[in-house]
């Protein structure tokens, strides 16, 4: 188990969800980037299992 | 290896490839596979009973052309007899913009990815309006096919020579500074290759010859789409087969169907029906007489350009339609669904940040933003030619379809 | 008349901005009911549930809004409809318009922004594990506002996120703080020297807030989700956090918040507190401290007191539980009250909209009353009366009209209730209760009846609403307030059980 490196001071967000949530953080002088989200394949369950399994891992190195 | 390593190797394969316009041919001579009766077509493999009908009047043009019918009529039932051997462009190495009619005694164009040593061809462009990709082939439109291959491919085979080839390349990315987005807008591109075919073609030919070859160039708008276009190909066909990797590396369309490749899954096809374009018309057309997508020349967006570039081309709104705050929308929007961003093609406006590179089919199926496609229109029917331009996307289920086969072949 | 549905086929809009825009129509004449939902399987559902499904609305995907009107006449219907969509296209267009980037792609998103070190979820459950992979992958921690997350889904999350060293704060996490930075509904506090791992959001705004009436500040509050702590998850997350806590130097003591935890879990979070140097208050509101639990932690009851025990604790000083959190509040506000004695017997209803207020309420009064006096402590936060609905600390509707309708029930004597401040809430939360206490107890005078409406504010000196002039119009409106919840549930025992009046207040105040 690591342990958790808390985030320094200048907290930077990407916001996924509730645009309220972006604002109220803007007011606080947070830099929030507001995601344009809507459910991954337009709502198709199945593409977005097969897309999940398809991923991504920043841990990957190029070799 | 990881997905994410193929498609990086996608990539630098994709970078390091050129395109050299080195030789005219007679496609029989060099297409491979280019037998007697064969018809070559844009877009996914389609049948005559299939095919759209302006993609039947090149047909019937070319048959004409070759000599194998006198008549148009002659030509249909030699089509629907099953004599001629259709076959897909991209199954041979070559490519052609609309319906991309290719058989054997047509000149091509030779263009080389040194690098890989890959040679893709494509026939001289005619114009525009009445020509024979959009399906017509009256006695203006047979008489400049002819002149097209024996008068004009003779002179600027010896002015290639001359020249010692063209970098394609080179001019694309000079072009996509000035405004261009290579697929529908060459205002600057075509000048440029002018610019560099004039000294040649004045060492190699009578003045007359190379004033009338000057000004067909320069009046078709787009005499260097299919250069570009056969060049692209040879760039992208050097990063498929990379076994991983989800990078798409041909988007084609026979106004039947469209149809996309992908890397990881090699020359396998994955389609669906034709979407309609959403465009402006010449005057006396509507809706209603429009051929549905067709062309290889989506091969231009595969690679980045096209409508992928229309953020550094906002002029071409002017052509196929909406703002340019619109244009620029559409690149941001293709930033999504792409791995890279191109080192060469720099797009000014946007801070020349480099053109949208590597269309990864995952992208496209999360975010369900598809590659849009700056297109010419054609008539519905054959023998009028094009009558607008426009804007269309490429089906979801096209990758839908690549991203459960490539699922498929991998877990394998 | 039958319903009216129009789908709009690829138009997402959050659920926040679906609720307001409902609302709006709701009270256009002749509207009876309007439901605009995302067409996704549970929404689905639920039209089906409180019978507003109809066949057009059921060709809806999830990615796709339906908007259903129930009215007197086809024309109110259709206006409703086009009025909605109007609404929301002219949102989209506005949004489009200002030069805001908004990427579509967590990829993309931190291409425009790497140095982003969070991403907050605030999307339907469901979806929240991918995303959360997702964010995990890429090495940034996770706020997870969202609730309806499947178990599993959560535990696969935690894991994933303790084998990177991350933080996953959530699911169901309604408040959180990243060096001095408040996340979700969180209220305006000093940075300091405190850290808290809260199962629990109300509970966690509660506690900072008095810190900060206090003079104490917060390092870092991890929020851990209200599932954290159960036995299927384990502590995942507070274990973590706990350790995080240990490590970071800002940090000089720490305060543990949440409901009861399963009893296997509390023995393993108080080993992990046997490791840790440095002072620990344990506030699990009314878990018992086990026979081995280390000398140095400090166990109490309630909320305040978790912050005046830490507060004892760092300046040096032994922490003592008093009766009340404070007693000469507690004898004025019992001073004003017209004829106590005559609420002996009745009911308290408790209409809150913190979870863990409400929570610590029931518990005091389980305490205090037993059996004996019947009362009925609602968390409107709750699944129960949320399905469809915003959050009361967004929306007081749901709240007023519980309050309205208690103002008819004879049986009620005593009313409970909190008012939360700080950012995410209502920007004016006193407004609506005010009038509904109002009409709540014109309501009950006319049918010869008396109610006491008893209340506590959970805001700081910094939160936007304006403390004092949310305080200054709860005391207009003849609402007694309290320090905290912890006295004003106190005050409402002592009114239904007049020997605890006795027992307490008379050795306690002056």
């Amino acid at each position: 188990m690591k342990i958790v490196d808390l985030p320094a001071d200048d907290l930077q967000v990407v916001n996924i969800g509730l645009e309220s949530f972006a604002q109220d953080l803007r007011d606080q002088g947070v830099v929030v980037v507001q995601l344009d989200w809507r459910p991954p394949a337009g709502g198709n369950a199945r593409m977005a299992a097969l897309l999940a399994s398809l991923e991504d891992d920043d841990d990957d190195e190029a070799s | 290896m990881s997905i994410k390593q193929a498609n990086q190797e996608a990539i630098r394969r994709i970078e390091e490839g050129n395109a050299m316009w080195i030789d005219l041919r007679l496609a029989c001579d060099v297409v491979p596979g280019m037998e007697d009766h064969t018809v070559l077509h844009a877009g996914p493999p389609v049948g005559w009973e299939n095919m759209c009908g302006p993609m039947r009047g090149a047909v019937i043009g070319a048959c004409m052309f070759e000599g194998w019918a006198s008549t148009p009529e002659e030509a249909i039932a030699l089509a629907a007899s099953g004599t001629l051997r259709f076959d897909s462009s991209h199954h041979h190495r070559a490519i052609g913009p609309m319906s991309g009619i290719i058989t054997p005694s047509m000149q091509v164009n030779v263009v080389r990815n040194e690098r890989f040593g890959l040679d893709t061809f494509s026939t001289l462009y005619m114009g525009t309006g009445k020509v024979l990709r959009h399906g017509a082939y009256d006695e203006t439109v047979m008489a400049k096919l002819r002149w097209m291959n024996h008068e004009l491919a003779p002179l600027l085979k010896a002015a290639l020579q001359h020249a010692g080839g063209i970098d394609i390349m080179a001019l694309v990315a000079q072009a996509v500074q000035m405004g261009d987005e290579m697929h529908n807008r060459n205002k600057a591109s075509n000048p440029l290759l002018i610019t560099q075919l004039a000294p040649h073609l004045v060492a190699v030919g009578e003045r007359a010859q190379v004033i009338e070859a000057l000004k067909f160039i320069d009046n078709a708008g787009h005499f260097i789409l299919n250069m570009v276009m056969a060049g692209c190909k040879g760039i992208l066909d050097a990063a498929s087969g990379i076994a991983d990797s989800t990078i798409v590396t041909a988007i084609a369309r026979n106004g039947y169907e469209t149809g996309i490749r992908v890397s990881g899954t090699g020359d396998r096809w994955f389609t669906a029906p034709a979407p309609q374009i959403k465009g402006v018309f010449f005057p006396g057309y509507g809706p209603d007489d429009a051929n549905p997508d067709m062309g290889d020349s989506a091969i231009t967006e595969t690679l980045g350009l096209g409508s992928l570039a229309m953020a550094g081309a906002p002029a071409v709104v002017q052509y196929v339609g909406g703002t340019p705050e619109f244009a620029i929308e559409t690149t941001m929007n293709m930033f999504e669904i792409t791995v890279a961003e191109s080192k060469t093609l720099k797009m000014p406006n946007l801070n020349f940040r480099g053109t949208p590179l590597g269309i990864d089919i995952r992208k496209v199926v999360k975010t369900g933003i598809t590659p849009v496609i700056n297109t010419g229109i054609s008539c519905k029917r054959a023998g009028v030619g094009q009558i607008g331009a426009g804007l269309t996307a490429v089906p979801i289920a096209c990758f839908e379809k690549a991203l459960e086969a490539f699922a498929t072949a991998r877990a394998v | 008349m039958p319903l009216k549905t129009q789908v709009m086929v690829s138009f997402y809009q959050d659920s926040v901005i679906l609720m307001r825009v409902a609302a709006q129509l709701r009270t256009l004449p002749d509207v009876r009911e309007v439901a605009m939902f995302m067409g996704t399987p549970a929404n689905h559902a639920l039209l089906e549930q409180v019978g507003l499904a109809t066949d057009t609305g059921r060709q809806a995907g999830p990615n796709d809004l339906i908007i259903t009107v129930d009215a007197n006449d086809d024309g109110v219907a259709a206006d409703a409809i086009a009025a909605a969509r109007t609404q929301l296209l002219e949102t989209r267009k506005a949004r489009e318009e200002s030069s805001e980037f908004r990427p579509r792609s967590l990829e993309s998103a931190l291409q425009a922004m790497p140095g982003a070190s969070l991403v907050s979820l605030s999307i339907p459950g469901p979806y929240v594990k991918d995303e959360a992979l997702s964010a995990l992958r890429h090495n940034r921690h996770l706020f997870i506002f969202s609730d309806n997350v499947p178990v599993e889904d959560e535990v696969q999350i935690k894991r994933e996120a303790q084998r990177r060293g991350l933080l996953c704060m959530g699911p169901d996490q309604g408040t959180a703080y990243l060096g001095g930075k408040g996340l979700g509904f969180a209220n305006v506090v000093k940075r300091g020297r405190v850290g808290c791992v809260a199962a629990s959001g109300t509970g966690l705004q509660a506690v900072v807030s008095r810190l900060d009436a206090l003079g104490e500040g917060v390092s870092h509050a991890i929020g851990v989700g209200g599932r954290d702590l159960s036995e299927a998850v384990g502590g995942l997350m507070a274990l973590q956090a706990l350790d995080a806590l240990a490590a970071d130097r800002e940090t000089q003591a720490i305060v543990l918040i949440s409901k009861p935890p399963h009893p296997s879990v509390l023995a393993r979070v108080i080993d992990k507190m046997a490791t840790i140097a440095k002072p620990i208050v344990v506030c699990c509101i009314g878990a018992a401290p086990g026979a081995a639990a280390a000398n140095r932690l400090v166990w109490v009851e309630t909320l305040d007191q978790a912050a005046d025990a830490v507060v004892a604790l760092l300046a040096g000083r032994t922490w003592q539980a008093a009766r009340f959190s404070d007693g000469k509040q507690l004898a004025a506000q019992w001073a004003r009250l017209d004829k106590p004695e005559a609420f002996a017997g009745r009911q308290i209803l408790g209409l809150y909209t913190g979870g863990t207020l409400a929570y610590e309420t029931g518990h005091l009064l389980q305490q205090a009353l037993g059996a004996d006096h019947p009362h009925r402590i609602l968390d409107l936060g709750d699944d129960e009366y949320t399905i469809g609905r915003p959050h009361p600390m967004i929306d007081p509707r749901v709240r007023t009209e519980m309050i309205v309708k208690a103002g008819g029930d004879a049986a009620v004597g005593v009313m409970l209730l909190d008012l939360v401040l700080g950012l995410g809430a209502n920007e004016n939360p006193a407004e609506s209760l005010v009038s509904a206490v109002h009409e709540a107890r014109r309501i009950a005078a006319d049918n010869g009846g008396r109610i006491a409406f008893l209340a506590s504010i959970l805001g700081t000196a910094g939160d936007p609403q304006g403390l004092e002039s949310q305080t200054a119009q709860l005391h207009e409106a003849g609402i007694h307030l309290f320090a905290t919840n912890a006295d004003a549930a106190r005050c409402a025992a002592m009114l239904v059980k007049p020997q605890l009046q006795a027992a307490w207040m008379n050795r306690e105040c002056p």
